[in-house]
């Protein structure tokens, strides 16, 4: 399973932190910036498709698509 | 499988789309009919009051991707009149009758118009709900200004905020004594007063507007403080309302206290007269009117959210409903945010439950808050400006708190 955020779109919601904490996260509390695994183990993908349909601005892709 | 065969969903924005798709990812192969009453299929509406009116985005970017393999039929341009719940079919506004054996009702909200005194003036005067009315006052802001902005909620903050950004001389006018006050609370809403004056907003608090200025084009408008303002172009942002007039006579029951909503159980379904929840009838979204925890007394409220989230949280477990499958309660918290002079407000919860605010963070040249919400001694809600970093943490105090509750609707 692969996950793809792009940067250019997020807008710092944190619904897939909300969704899928083991996998998102906000790194450095200064610049509130997001990281997060791109190869979570399979047992993360409910978690990760929650965090793909509740991101407003639809940045978060899994396994390169929309799905 | 014991679900129904086919099933009609009346409303084709985001709450339509994700509880269709839910529906078919829950296995649904029957008959799938989606009615909208506007020409264009689904789209996403946070936009139209941000980067669509600056143009850093077109209408078109606002499109919701129609899943593969969703295979429904759409019925666009088509608004349903009524429903027949007994003979399970529904009425559309061109005289068509579709049967279901499975309803979902997704018809959102409509903005509240100028509620008078008088009529208002035949141009110049704007709300904003859908698409159209977006680009209109996109048309309206590229002639120039000023615009006047009547409520300085969410959406009267953000066209404030587009607006300035813009250039445009903006006069933003709310009763209430600071801007977003009933969503964020009076810490909060101080703050952002603050900030709106700062980038040249004239915002006068405090003050209704008395009357509309202006025959044919609006000229401005007279406030209750008796001055008067010269605008071009108004935007009424009132509030909005659900869009259940159809189910007027329906047996459903309507939330006409509070919020209009069709009142319904956790996973959805929606209640009959009797209190009874429907096992063939479900509402998501702005139209729906689900049962909140009030942390503290521990009764449940059916509230109308509102929120872009509870149409995307609620999906799957109002497919559930709708296909007799056992389902996970789904424990959601409400969230919400605002994009505004370059502030990214962030929430969950319900901060207006609250009786206690708890500033944890307030750096005013960053521009960073960290607020938390408080009714008695539970946590009710959380609030960020540029410091998203700190909400997860919040959010799960939030669920721990609320869900010790049961609730029994």
């Amino acid at each position: 399973m692969k996950v793809h955020v792009d940067m250019a779109l997020c807008e710092s919601h944190g619904q897939c932190v909300f969704a899928a904490p083991d996998v998102f996260a906000f790194d450095d509390e200064e610049e509130e910036e997001l990281v997060y695994e791109p190869s979570p183990g399979p047992g993360r993908r409910a978690a990760v498709e929650q965090a793909v349909l509740s991101c407003p601005v639809r940045a978060v892709a899994l396994d390169g698509g929309a799905g | 499988m014991n679900g129904p065969g086919s099933v009609v969903v009346v409303g084709a924005g985001l709450a339509g789309l994700r509880a269709s798709t839910a529906l078919r990812e829950r296995g649904f192969t029957g008959g799938l009919t989606v009615v909208g009453d506007e020409p264009h299929g689904p789209y996403d509406r946070p936009g139209l009051s941000k980067d669509v009116l600056t143009g850093r985005r077109t209408a078109a970017d606002t499109d919701l991707p129609i899943p593969a393999g969703l295979d429904a039929r759409w019925r666009l341009g088509r608004r349903a009149v009524a429903l027949d719940r007994v003979g399970r079919r529904l009425l559309l506004d061109d005289g068509t009758v579709l049967g279901y054996d499975g309803l979902v009702i997704a018809t959102g909200a409509a903005a509240r118009p100028w509620p008078g005194p008088g009529a208002p003036p035949g141009s110049g005067v704007h709300t904003l709900r859908g698409r159209e009315d977006a680009l209109a006052l996109r048309r309206a802001l590229t002639k120039g200004g000023p615009l006047l902005v009547v409520g300085a909620g969410f959406l009267g903050s953000e066209v404030a905020s587009a607006a300035r950004a813009l250039e445009l001389p903006v006069t933003l006018v709310d009763a209430a004594r600071r801007p977003m006050e009933r969503a964020v609370g009076s810490v909060v809403g101080s703050v952002l007063a603050d900030v709106q004056k700062a980038a040249g907003v004239d915002l006068r608090l405090g003050t209704t507007v008395t009357g509309l200025l202006g025959r044919q084009a609006l000229e401005g408008a007279l406030l209750s403080d008796g001055t008067r303002v010269a605008a071009r172009t108004v935007l009424l942002a009132l509030g909005a309302r659900p869009n259940t007039e159809w189910l007027r006579d329906s047996g459903l029951r309507l939330n006409e206290g509070t919020s209009g909503g069709v009142s319904c159980d956790r996973r959805g379904r929606a209640l009959g007269a009797d209190g009874r929840p429907a096992p063939d009838t479900v509402v998501l979204g702005d139209a729906a009117a689900p049962p909140h925890p009030l942390p503290g007394d521990g009764s449940p409220a059916h509230l109308g959210i509102g929120h872009w989230s509870e149409a995307v949280d609620r999906a799957d477990s109002v497919a559930a409903a709708l296909l007799g499958q056992e389902c996970p309660a789904h424990e959601t918290v409400p969230s919400f945010w605002s994009d505004q002079f370059g502030l990214r407000i962030r929430s969950v919860g319900l901060p207006q439950l609250a009786d206690r605010t708890e500033v944890r963070e307030h750096d005013p040249v960053r521009s960073r808050m960290e607020v938390a919400y408080h009714r008695g001694p539970r946590i009710v809600g959380a609030l960020t400006v540029n410091r998203t970093s700190r909400l997860a943490a919040h959010r799960e105090r939030i669920k721990q708190e609320w869900h010790q509750r049961t609730i029994p609707v």
